[in-house]
């Protein structure tokens, strides 16, 4: 087809019209281009590029080592141990299913672990480690180590874990540690990062978790790059942590694992201080359990084995039971009433077996009555109707503040678990608490340790220490931390007469060693390590009958303190077996042959006992002698 | 039609006909692939044999067939434009019928020797036959509905072809880039105002389609326009490819983080870096100020083609080489604006540094027509 000259004109004009304007439209479109180039290459380049960054670099931390725990004489009772652990990262793996029937033939697979494992390899990215095998023994390890060509994207783990060699003797000292739990972290505020890390540990109950903070040391960090797919590409720093500070404690090993030993099976508590430097030797209580039970994760039958027993063996008695002193305290009334000027060691009273005070009768428990008594007397005999009297005359706030000055009714702050405050009653906290007015028969009750008086194993071992020293003796558990020696808790005077202290001292002495003392059948026969003590009994509930009649719930708790020796005190000890019906018969026995374990550092000579008792001692101490743990190579000697 | 139909002054002949070449134009494409050597080296982490060499031989291969193009007369060329268009259409039915699938699509062909996308191959020709068709239309029918009828058919059988196999990026092109030429060949506007108004009226079509059973678009296509919409809804899966993308760009700055540092590319951050995605680490390590320059040369090729399609009164080498402008133009949009997060995630390739071979071949073949109307121009 021809055109004419015109028409290609035309068109051709028109090409150049339209030709510009779709020319125009692009030149629109690039600036576009341009100002978002402009815009996110200029105006938003710093956040970009910190993404940049961020996309770039994994930074992960490094667990430090927890700080291990040492007894007196550097024996390891908590400890970290290699934990091995077997993981599959699915995208190396090939065949999953194949690989792993492959390992179940190698070890033992857990099947509930393995099927989290399973539903986590669905979920979870290729990349991910995912544990398959937890808690393996070194021979499995080596054994999957060893096949490692036949499984593919399998990999033997090492990471540490706690462990408590001696095992239940320092579980209530020491408590445990465990994964982090949600309940924990939000709990915290601010939480450590280390905390979110998989498996980490932290301190749960007792030393453990009251020491958390330096036992946990710092995380180091490492900065790694990392490609699109996850993967390491190369390090980029590395800043190492702090592993945690070790502790010192000051208690001693063998006399701790002697206790628990003594204690048995009996609900019961034991606590031997040092009576010049508070130092806690032994701070026991029974039944105890083993604490790496709960590391490992305990097994649901155990847990409830362990809730349901009626002996409580998670709580730590020692510092967290509180009981009435019964006639432990009566030291304290003696003393207050003493230092108050009310009356003097020489002055006696009658005792008919009762009291009657506005018409209510208060019994002793000699209901034939003592006679006329003077105080030696009446510790020694630890007659009721003395220590009601005093009462009266000296009221419940002078006892009640002789009490704190002794360590009851004020929270000794050692680093263990819910340690109790005991209790001092007053006027004002009866009312304020209770709601009623303080009467009379209060103070006559809490004259001998009975009534609202409360105190824990503990506070009467730090009792019996002060008044053994006259000091203001301070219970210490740690001796070094991250080896710095700690302050010793010899305390200062208490500034209490001399002479007063005396005359408690020689009861104490009596209640033991004369022929008429409640403690008698305890005493130790060496003179230069004779014991001076107080028994008590105090109620559980009121009853006429005897009490090995009455179901084991109603019987009356057995106390016992004492220090020795005599004339040089070197160590306190208080024991309390609850439901255990007599002071004398029961927790005096016991603290005497804890006494003389921590006098001699090692099993005393029969001839330390009464003859006609040798022959049951000896068999007593090697039963107790099997439990003993074993040397441990590092420590030999024992340091009381 | 005659040589001596043209009326014109003088053609060169023979060798002579290289000095008539457009150089500007040629120093420019050089001057993009060498910036695509550079960024294929960079992105194969140092390696020339990855990336670099071969594409390199490919552009060698893609110069000579641009200059072999040039030397042949344009009338050549318009007269054979029908016949190119309808080999092309064949060969995007066997592919319909025999291609292979390549990730997820139906693109190529296998010739034995290489694999030919008829895809790519249409994009030319479809722009030759209508050029061809216009300058053989006499201008009164132009606007006339049945011959609008024609082209329109001409554009929307080989679209749709494409769009079943399924590739979203080259169907936009080939309708966006027919429709260009068809407006700057002289149809009435009010066609494509009609036109506009009717494609708005689809995308709302397309959107209500969804989870129907007449569905118009694939899920991951949905997914993509999702995407686009709202990349930070879903940055590990579909947002991944535009969030990746943006930092990438974004952390570039000024002046960029310099060549080989880019830690985005280098680290696989990003997604198919060495094709869809180049634009990024060039943006990366050279910065805006790099990422501009680009844009700068690639618009400096429109200039140079429009103003030698303005000065040619060859109707049919003037049109020819708009087409190839407009073409030119919409490949390097639509993968900037895509890798900028303008527009949703389609598969363009950045015209002559991405790396692939009939995509790079089939450009340069589209050059040498460019040259060719250039050299063959009335004087």
């Amino acid at each position: 087809m021809r055109k004419t000259n015109t028409e290609k004109l035309t068109s051709q004009s028109l090409i150049s019209r339209r030709a510009l304007l779709v020319g125009g439209v692009q030149a629109a479109l690039v600036g576009v281009l341009g100002a978002r180039m402009h815009y996110l290459q200029v105006q938003e380049s710093d956040q970009f590029r910190f993404l940049a960054e961020e996309n770039r670099i994994k930074v992960s931390l490094i667990p430090p080592a927890r700080g291990e725990v040492f007894d007196r004489v550097g024996r390891s009772l908590a400890q970290n141990v290699p934990s091995y652990r077997i993981t599959i990262t699915r995208e190396n793996a090939g065949d999953v299913e194949e690989t792993l029937a492959r390992l179940g033939k190698l070890i033992s697979l857990d099947p509930n672990l393995l099927q989290e494992a399973r539903s986590q390899l669905e979920k979870r990215r290729g990349d991910t480690q995912i544990t398959i095998a937890d808690k393996i023994s070194w021979q499995e390890l080596t054994r999957v180590a060893a096949n490692a060509p036949a499984l593919p994207g399998v990999e033997p783990q090492v990471a540490l874990s706690r462990h408590y060699p001696l095992g239940a003797d320092f579980t209530h000292v020491i408590g445990y540690v465990g994964p982090v739990s949600d309940y924990d972290l939000g709990r915290i505020e601010n939480p450590d990062p280390l905390l979110t890390l998989p498996r980490f540990q932290i301190g749960k109950t007792g030393l453990e978790a009251r020491q958390e903070e330096d036992l946990r040391g710092k995380a180091g960090t490492l900065r790694v790059e990392v490609n699109a797919s996850g993967r390491e590409v190369r390090e980029l720093s590395r800043v190492e942590g702090n592993p945690g500070a070790d502790i010192q404690l000051t208690v001693d090993h063998m006399l701790q694992n002697y206790c628990q030993a003594r204690l048995g099976e009996e609900s019961a508590a034991a606590v031997v201080i040092d009576c010049n430097t508070g130092d806690l030797l032994a701070i026991a209580s029974s039944p105890a359990f083993d604490p790496n039970l709960f590391v490992n994760g305990i097994s649901v039958s155990d847990y409830t084995g362990l809730i349901e027993d009626d002996h409580r063996p998670l709580v730590s008695k020692s510092v967290q039971g509180t009981y009435p002193p019964g006639s432990t305290f009566k030291m304290v009334t003696a003393l207050a009433a003493l230092e108050a000027g009310i009356v003097s060691a020489e002055d006696s009273f009658r005792c008919k077996g009762h009291l009657e005070v506005y018409s209510q009768k208060f019994g002793c428990w000699k209901r034939s009555g003592h006679g006329n008594v003077g105080l030696v007397r009446a510790l020694r005999e630890s007659c009721d109707v003395y220590f009601y009297e005093l009462a009266l005359e000296t009221g419940i706030e002078r006892i009640s503040q002789m009490a704190r000055r002794l360590g009851i009714g004020v929270r000794h702050d050692i680093p263990m678990s819910a340690v109790a405050q005991g209790l001092a009653p007053t006027k004002d906290w009866k009312r304020s608490v209770r709601g009623a007015d303080w009467v009379i028969g209060d103070s006559v009750n809490a004259s001998i340790g009975q009534g609202f008086v409360l105190a824990s194993p503990l506070q009467l071992a730090v009792m019996t220490a002060r008044l053994a020293t006259g000091r203001e003796v301070t219970p210490r558990l740690i001796k070094r931390l991250n080896g710095i020696e700690q302050p010793s808790g010899a305390g200062a005077p208490l500034g209490l007469n001399e002479n007063h202290l005396r005359q408690i001292r020689r009861g104490m002495y009596e209640v033991v060693n004369h022929s008429s003392g409640t403690a008698r059948a305890s005493r130790i026969l060496s003179k230069d390590k004779l014991m001076a003590g107080k028994t008590g009994t105090s109620q559980v509930i009121s009853r006429r009958v005897k009490c090995d009649e009455v179901p084991w719930r109603q019987r009356d708790h057995a106390l016992f303190v004492n220090y020795a020796p005599y004339d040089a005190p070197q160590i306190a000890v208080s024991v309390v077996v609850e439901h255990g019906c007599g002071g004398s018969t029961t927790a005096a026995p016991i603290a005497r042959d804890i006494t003389l374990q921590a006098l001699y550092g090692d099993d005393p000579p029969l001839s330390e006992y009464p003859e006609r008792d040798r022959g049951r001692i000896d068999s007593q101490q090697r039963k107790l002698r099997a439990l003993r743990p074993p040397a441990d190579g590092n420590t030999t000697g024992r340091g009381a | 039609m005659s040589y001596l139909e043209y009326n014109v002054k003088y053609v060169p002949t023979g060798p002579r006909k290289l000095l008539y070449l457009n150089w500007p134009l040629t120093l420019l494409l050089v001057a993009v692939a060498s910036i695509g050597f550079l960024m294929l080296y960079s992105v194969a982490g140092g390696s020339i044999e990855r990336w670099a060499q071969p594409q390199m031989k490919r552009f060698a291969v893609g110069f000579l067939a641009m200059i072999f193009v040039a030397m042949v007369p344009i009338w050549f060329w318009r007269n054979v434009s029908a016949l190119a268009y309808g080999v092309s259409l064949i060969l995007l039915l066997a592919v319909e019928l025999f291609g292979e699938v390549g990730m997820g699509a139906q693109r190529w062909i296998n010739l034995g020797f290489m694999r030919l996308q008829p895809s790519e191959l249409m994009k030319i020709t479809l722009v030759m036959f209508l050029a061809a068709y216009y300058d053989w239309l006499p201008l009164k029918k132009i606007s006339h509905p049945l011959w609008v009828a024609i082209p329109v058919l001409l554009i929307l059988v080989p679209t749709l072809l494409v769009l079943r196999q399924p590739d979203l990026g080259t169907a936009i092109l080939l309708l966006t880039g027919g429709g260009a030429l068809m407006f700057m060949a002289g149809v009435h506007w009010a066609y494509f105002a009609a036109v506009i108004t009717a494609a708005i009226g689809l995308v709302a079509a397309v959107f209500q389609s969804r989870g129907t059973s007449w569905q118009l678009l694939k899920d991951y296509q949905f997914r993509r326009i999702d995407t686009f919409l709202d990349p930070a809804a879903d940055p590990l899966k579909a947002g991944y490819h535009i969030t990746q993308s943006k930092i990438a760009l974004g952390s570039g700055g000024w002046t960029g983080r310099g060549f080989m540092q880019g830690t985005q590319s280098r680290l696989n951050f990003l997604p198919e870096k060495h094709t869809d995605f180049i634009f990024t680490t060039l943006s990366e390590e050279f910065g805006f100020i790099g990422a501009a320059a680009l844009l700068l040369l690639y618009t400096l090729v429109i200039v140079f083609c429009v103003a030698s399609a303005l000065s040619n009164t060859n109707r049919y080498g003037s049109l020819l080489t708009l087409g190839v402008t407009v073409a030119f133009f919409l490949f390097f949009f639509v993968n900037m604006a895509m890798v900028m997060g303008l527009i949703p995630v389609v598969g363009v390739p950045l015209p002559l540094v991405s790396y692939g071979g009939s995509a790079m071949l089939v450009l340069m073949v589209a050059f040498g027509l460019v040259q060719s109307a250039h050299v063959h121009k009335p004087r």
